[in-house]
C-alpha cells in the first residue's frame, strides 16, 4: 500500500485527510494523483492546480519521482511558514 | 553545532540569542531575526495564528537548509525556532540565529535560512480573522526571494 496525506487547505478542499492506495499499477506520483483523481473526479482542479508541492517519504520531489508499496507520499499546498 | 526545534511552547528570543551564542569565543558576529503574529494581514483584521506542519517532514526540512547554509557561509552555531498551534497577536513565530566570525557571512546566512524556511519548510500558517479563519496565501514576493540566493 501507499500512504497519502493531504495538508492544510488542500485537506480542507477535499474534506480528506489521509488515504491508502494499493501500490500495484502505479509508477509515478503523476499516476498515483491520476488514479485518486479517477478515483474522487471533484477532487481534480485541487489536485491539478500548478501550485500543488509533491513530497515522498518526506522531501519534496516532482511529479515525475517513483512510488512504490510503503511510501509515504504527501500532497501540499504552497507552504506559509516563518 | 546547529540546533533545530519545531515546538508548541512559545520561546524567548533573549533566552535563544543567549543560547546561540553561549560558551563561544569565535563568532564575532551574531545576527538573529524573529517573525512575529501581526495584527494585520493584506488588508484583514487578524487576530491570532495556527501554524500547521507536516511532522518529521518539517525537521528534515529545517536540517536540509541548515545544511546549505552552512556549506555557503562558515558558520559556527545556527539555531532554527519555529513554532506550531495557537498563536496570539505579537507572540513570536520564528527564531533564526546565526553566529560567525566576521558579520558578512552572519547577515547572509540568516536571511538565507528565512528565505528558504519561508518556501521549502511544510509549515502552513492559518488567520484567525473576525470574519472567520483564513488560510495565508503563498507570495511571489517570497519565491523570488528565494530564487536570488
Amino acid at each position: 500500500m501507499i500512504t497519502v496525506l493531504f495538508f492544510a487547505q488542500l485537506r480542507d478542499q477535499l474534506g480528506c485527510e489521509s488515504v491508502s492506495v494499493p501500490a500495484q499499477d502505479i509508477g509515478t506520483l503523476a499516476a498515483l494523483r491520476g488514479h485518486l483523481v479517477a478515483r474522487n473526479p471533484h477532487w481534480q482542479p485541487h489536485l491539478e492546480a500548478d501550485s500543488v508541492l509533491f513530497a515522498v517519504n518526506q522531501t519534496l520531489v516532482k511529479a515525475e519521482h517513483p512510488v512504490r508499496a510503503g511510501d509515504e507520499v504527501a500532497f501540499m499546498p504552497p507552504v506559509t511558514g516563518g | 553545532m546547529s540546533e533545530i526545534s519545531v515546538q508548541v511552547d512559545r520561546f524567548d528570543a533573549g533566552q535563544e540569542y543567549a543560547a546561540l551564542i553561549a560558551d563561544d569565543t569565535d563568532g564575532g558576529a551574531a545576527v538573529f531575526f524573529v517573525g512575529r503574529v501581526r495584527a494585520r494581514s493584506e488588508g484583514r483584521q487578524v487576530t491570532g495564528l495556527t501554524v500547521e506542519h507536516y511532522p518529521g517532514m518539517t525537521e528534515q526540512a529545517l536540517e536540509r537548509i541548515v545544511q546549505e547554509a552552512r556549506q555557503r557561509w562558515p558558520l559556527q552555531r545556527v539555531r532554527v525556532v519555529h513554532r506550531v498551534g495557537a498563536l496570539a497577536l505579537g507572540e513570536p513565530i520564528v527564531f533564526v540565529g546565526a553566529l560567525s566570525a566576521h558579520r558578512a557571512a552572519a547577515f547572509s546566512a540568516a536571511e538565507f535560512i528565512m528565505d528558504y524556511l519561508k518556501t521549502h519548510a511544510p509549515f502552513w500558517k492559518k488567520e484567525r480573522t473576525p470574519e472567520g479563519d483564513v488560510w495565508v496565501n503563498a507570495r511571489d514576493s517570497d519565491q523570488q526571494a528565494a530564487q536570488r540566493w
